[in-house]
């Protein structure tokens, strides 16, 4: 049911970005990912959620077990709230998206038009989207952004009731959540070493 | 699965979904067609089905680039690649949707357009019948060559450059029905030459657009 990475390597553009990466998550377990710009916080959120291939190490989850969520929400501008949220509960074999909709106030916008919403009410929607799979772990890449203080705290409520209810997240964020249960990974010690040249040809071939 | 199908219709009926600017380019090819040769009707006669394939031809092709591009930029091919849906049956529905709002239109609009070509009478029935079953290999082959070209930066001309020379046999084996239609010889050995292509590029190419899908997301 959780999921455990070992020495793993992921590299972005043909660089490696990050080496030895491990860390192990459980059921009711969060970890958010830290670490400055650049450091390949995205690339290993992509490698977990199987979108590309690690250059080395394992990651051992469950099957089907996973959803990901990216900087883009995933949203058609012409369908309405509540019917690109149907359609990602269908996706994922499920229905109902009421409890999704009230979890992040936007029952009141369900009939507008996906484009006709604010950035963060798409952020907010684009979040929704998580409750409709049913998937165990959340796999997040800066949730946040464009979130305002209340969407923030609404968001934490969301991640905590998921956690109680024996869900993982694993997040990319720069803010505090204020979540007990979230431990904290910091990517700067497994940035990637250039790799030494054997020789002095080494250095232009 | 049904889900997707329906999504990608409802995005194509809505506003600025595209649906019926294939057909309306059909239309223009159609009628430009007799400014270009002149008015005799002898003449349209002879080519009317040729020019008809080659309109169906060039307006599937025009709304090919839209089939993966659009999910790509909002982001949803990257949440429909870690949903349970397996990919080869990701890019099938997309070709099937694609069939649904180009081909289709074009098979049910293609004798309205043959009159204005002055298409002989017994000439509609192989037509009608070697564009259904033409149409979709149209869109199965397109669909490869969108998720080929799918991330880069106006790719649609790229996209027709490689999608062009893989509709050849559809168009030889296409219009030769519609040839020998109108010329009242037999066209069955074309008719199953196509229908052979068609069949072969629903088997096959799915597994290709997927793989090449995959290596496009990375």
């Amino acid at each position: 049911m959780g999921i455990a990475v070992s020495d793993l390597a992921v590299a972005r553009g043909g660089i490696k970005v990050l080496e030895g990466v491990c860390f192990a998550l459980e059921p009711g377990q969060a970890l958010v990912l830290r670490g400055p710009n650049g450091i390949g916080k995205t690339t290993l959120l992509r490698t977990v959620a199987g979108l590309q291939p690690p250059v080395s190490g394992r990651v051992e989850m469950a099957v089907d077990n996973h959803v990901y969520a990216g900087h883009a929400d995933g949203l058609k501008a012409t369908l309405s709230v509540e019917e690109n949220l149907s359609f990602w509960a269908h996706v994922f074999g499920n229905k109902d998206v009421s409890d999704a909709l009230s979890a992040f106030q936007l029952t009141s916008l369900a009939d507008r038009p996906a484009g006709a919403l604010s950035a963060g009410q798409k952020r907010r929607l684009g979040l929704a989207r998580l409750l409709v799979t049913g998937r165990p772990l959340w796999l997040l890449d800066e949730p946040t952004v464009s979130l305002d203080s209340d969407a923030v705290a609404m968001f934490a409520e969301v991640i905590r009731a998921h956690l109680s209810r024996g869900g993982a997240a694993l997040m990319a964020t720069h803010i505090d959540l204020g979540i007990k249960e979230a431990s904290t990974l910091d990517l700067a010690p497994f940035r990637a070493k250039a790799p030494e040249p054997d020789d002095f040809d080494g250095v232009f071939l | 699965m049904i889900a997707l199908l329906v999504r990608d219709l409802k995005l194509a009926m809505r506003a600025g979904g595209g649906f019926g600017l294939g057909l309306a380019f059909f239309l223009i090819v159609v009628t430009l067609v007799p400014f270009g040769v002149g008015p005799e009707s002898a003449l349209l006669a002879v080519i009317a089905s040729g020019i008809l394939w080659l309109g169906a031809l060039l307006a599937c092709l025009l709304s090919l680039d839209r089939i993966f591009a659009l999910d790509w930029e909002d982001g949803s091919l990257d949440l429909l690649a870690t949903a349970p849906l397996p990919m080869e049956a990701i890019v099938s529905v997309k070709a099937l949707a694609h069939w649904v709002t180009t081909g289709l239109p074009l098979v049910l609009a293609a004798p309205v357009f043959g009159l204005l070509l002055n298409l002989p009478t017994n000439g509609y029935k192989p037509l009608i019948l070697s564009l259904i079953l033409g149409t979709p290999a149209l869109s199965v082959i397109g669909t490869f060559g969108a998720a080929l070209t799918v991330g880069l930066k106006r790719g649609g001309l790229l996209l027709s450059l490689l999608v062009l020379p893989l509709y050849v046999p559809t168009l030889i084996f296409g219009a030769e029905v519609a040839r020998r239609g109108v010329a009242g010889l037999d066209n069955g050995t074309p008719m199953l030459m196509l229908a052979g292509i068609t069949l072969g590029v629903i088997a096959l190419l799915p597994f290709a657009s997927a793989a090449a899908l995959r290596v496009n997301l990375r």
